[in-house]
């Protein structure tokens, strides 16, 4: 009974507290096989609504059908069978600090399958290879660069071949060549894999170059959506000010102030 | 680190660490002299006991032969009654008697048994009949003092 | 009739009073889960063998040079002190009691807190700050089962035997001061260790101490771990939480057990 779209997502809303909601009225189809962005400034709720698809929070409101499952349904085993299928990079890698690359590609194997070792070792050298650290295997994490290590994190993510890929802001602080290697490796791994992913991201122009599809949230609310054409055609004032990265529009500059000259008392 | 240097070093700080719990309770602890082997139990009944307090050491010419269990005053004979357990390997005759001794001069008391000239032994549960009460320093000064002044007032 | 100041103290009295109670409640159920989820790290055993490297071998040194100490400064100052009432020979006496109720326990459950459980509470809190405990729950591991539980059953395990070595070194050292050093004799020093300290009422209840002092650290120290705010100062502070805890825990813990054991003797 595959379903069409992986993730749907409709009239889901989030909140802390009754006064504050983080997310409102939220419907998203994620159609498998694309990659698929979820853009916002920092603070508009897209890490989570990431979580929320993850099964991490459950929402307040409104269903979350991840390939057909119900996940807020879930008790605690059924969530960890789902997420056995899901695969997370996390913003800086979440590397596991004790534990050598391969070890920490094996992580998943060793905690999940009964997989012989020489088997393991296999499958670790080739989601090493695919993301081109092979040679770095013996390594500790506190030995890798940043990008070495978010590319060690994806091999780990991927390394059960996961449904579903999610990205929770995978360009940030990444010097430009291995920004452009992750971007790379995102759209890649998806279409190698033949999995479904989810990017959580700021850096507009480097996701609008691998992505089929953009969701824009502003406030915890869905404001904008389309192909990434659209999106830079976009005559929305919130999605130019974001796609084109101006200082002062909807989004204002100022924090919320006093008038400025009577802040400085000129009046 | 490699697996086996770890699984190493682990060993070796367990038994280090059992060693040390062994070495506690064999040298510095009495399971050495008074393991769990077989004891039997004698009562004794004394006028009084001084300071012997419970696990105090039972000895026979020195040798640590038991250990006392428990003190109760009988409230009908008015005496002090004594249990005590006593090594399996030790038999003691019948006509043996204890007393309540004091190792130095401040030193710890313990109940010392004698040895007579019987055949029979002493049976499990049984009561050892000649006892000797401890020494009271109080009164053994006062006696002393007392002989001093008897002899002081003969010589005159 | 009251100041503002006041009644905001008393308030805040108040509510510090309902945070420490929701935390005691909240660290009883961490418990709880993490004795729950054991399973997997006694199937899978060196998962604990690897804590308990971190946990009792790393903790040796300290424990085996302190012990050796205070068994030298004990020899020394007991028999300082018996030579007055000319019962030197009662020093081994002194020295392992001291030991085995009291200094064994008690001050390896100190060491072992600020050595073991601070770093235990570093580890977790920088695995929670850089989101390993998240990954690892992206990756369906349950981190109580995987990270916490070896972790705590390593330090239940070494605990008492850290004591023991502890208490062992310090004999030793007490031998080396009062015999080899002051020349009490040998013999004395032995027999009446051994006539004064009985197996289970003082050699056993100490074990029982540090047992106890064991699951009264390691659970303070990966509770505060697993409860820090995620920044760079939640960790230090839930650090220095884990030491100051622990330490007044295993001081009144003690006072309760050697309430409790030794009342009749």
């Amino acid at each position: 009974m595959a379903t069409e779209n992986l993730v749907e997502i409709s009239g889901v809303g989030y909140s802390y507290d009754k006064r504050r909601p983080i997310l409102s009225g939220i419907d998203m189809t994620i159609p498998r096989g694309k990659v698929v962005a979820i853009m916002g400034i920092s603070g508009s709720g897209k890490t989570t609504l990431l979580r929320l698809i993850a099964g991490w929070f459950k929402p307040t409101r409104g269903d979350i059908r991840v390939d057909g499952v119900l996940t807020s349904a879930l008790d605690r085993d059924g969530l960890y069978k789902m997420r056995r299928r899901m695969g997370m990079l996390f913003q800086f890698g979440a590397l596991f600090t004790d534990l050598s690359v391969y070890d920490n590609v094996a992580f998943q194997m060793r905690e999940h399958t009964n997989l012989s070792e020489a088997m393991i070792r296999d499958i670790v050298m080739i989601k090493l290879h695919a993301v081109g650290l092979r040679g770095a295997h013996n390594l500790m994490p506190s030995e890798l660069s940043g990008g070495m290590s978010r590319r060690v994190a994806l091999a780990r993510a991927i390394a059960l071949d996961p449904m579903l890929m999610m990205y929770d802001e995978p360009f940030t602080g990444l010097d430009p060549i291995s920004l452009g290697v992750i971007r790379n490796l995102v759209r890649r791994l998806n279409d190698t894999l033949g999995s479904t992913s989810i990017v959580v991201t700021h850096d507009v122009q480097e996701a609008l170059d691998i992505v089929d599809y953009v969701y824009y949230l502003s406030e915890g609310v869905m404001v904008a959506h389309g192909t990434p054409d659209e999106m830079r055609a976009s005559k929305d004032p919130l999605v130019h000010q974001f796609v084109w990265g101006e200082a002062d529009g909807p989004v204002a500059y100022q924090y919320p102030s006093r008038k400025y000259n009577e802040e400085l008392e000129l009046v | 680190m490699e697996r086996s240097t770890i699984d190493l070093w682990v060993g070796l700080f367990m038994v280090a660490g059992l060693g040390a719990l062994t070495i506690l309770a064999l040298k510095v602890g009495n399971m050495g002299s008074l393991g769990g082997g077989e004891t039997y139990q004698l009562s004794a009944e004394f006028t009084n006991i001084g300071g012997l307090k419970p696990r105090a050491a039972v000895k026979s010419s020195g040798v640590v032969v038991g250990r006392v269990t428990a003190i109760a005053f009988d409230n009908e004979k008015f005496v002090a009654r004594v249990t005590m357990n006593i090594d399996g390997h030790y038999k003691f005759p019948q006509d043996t008697s204890a007393s309540i001794l004091t190792a130095g001069l401040l030193g710890e008391q313990y109940v010392g048994f004698e040895g007579g000239a019987e055949d029979k032994m002493l049976a499990a549960g049984a009561t050892v009949k000649l006892t000797q009460s401890a020494v009271v320093l109080e009164k053994l000064i006062s006696q002393f003092m007392y002989s001093k002044a008897a002899e002081g007032s003969g010589s005159k | 009739m009251f100041n503002r100041g006041a009644i905001i103290n008393v308030r805040g009295i108040g509510h510090r009073t309902v945070e420490s109670v929701l935390r005691f409640g909240y660290a009883t159920r961490f418990i709880a889960l993490t004795l729950l989820n054991s399973g997997a790290s006694f199937r899978r055993i060196h998962l604990i063998v690897r804590e308990l490297y971190f946990t009792g071998v790393l903790s040796m040194i300290i424990i085996l040079v302190s012990g050796l100490f205070v068994g030298m400064v004990l020899g020394f100052q007991g028999y300082h002190t018996l030579k007055i009432y000319g019962s030197e020979s009662a020093l081994g006496v002194l020295v392992s009691l001291s030991l085995v109720r009291e200094l064994g326990p008690v001050v390896s459950g100190l060491l072992f807190a600020s050595r073991a459980g601070s770093a235990m509470t570093a580890e977790i809190g920088l695995m929670k700050t850089t989101e390993q405990l998240s990954a690892m729950e992206m990756m369906a591991v349950d981190p109580i089962a995987r990270v916490v539980a070896p972790r705590f059953w390593a330090g239940v395990i070494s605990m008492p035997l850290l004591a023991a070595i502890f208490s062992a070194m310090g004999v030793y050292g007490g031998y080396l001061i009062g015999v080899v050093l002051i020349g009490v004799d040998d013999g004395s020093f032995w027999s009446q260790m051994q006539s004064a300290v009985d197996f289970r009422e003082d050699i056993l209840n100490g074990v029982i101490k540090s047992f106890v002092f064991g699951i009264a650290v390691t659970w303070i120290a990966l509770f505060e771990g697993y409860d820090s705010p995620p920044t760079a100062e939640g960790v230090s502070g839930a650090t220095t939480r884990t030491v100051v805890t622990s330490s007044l825990a295993i001081l009144g813990l003690d006072f309760i057990l050697t309430a409790f054991m030794f009342r009749g003797v």
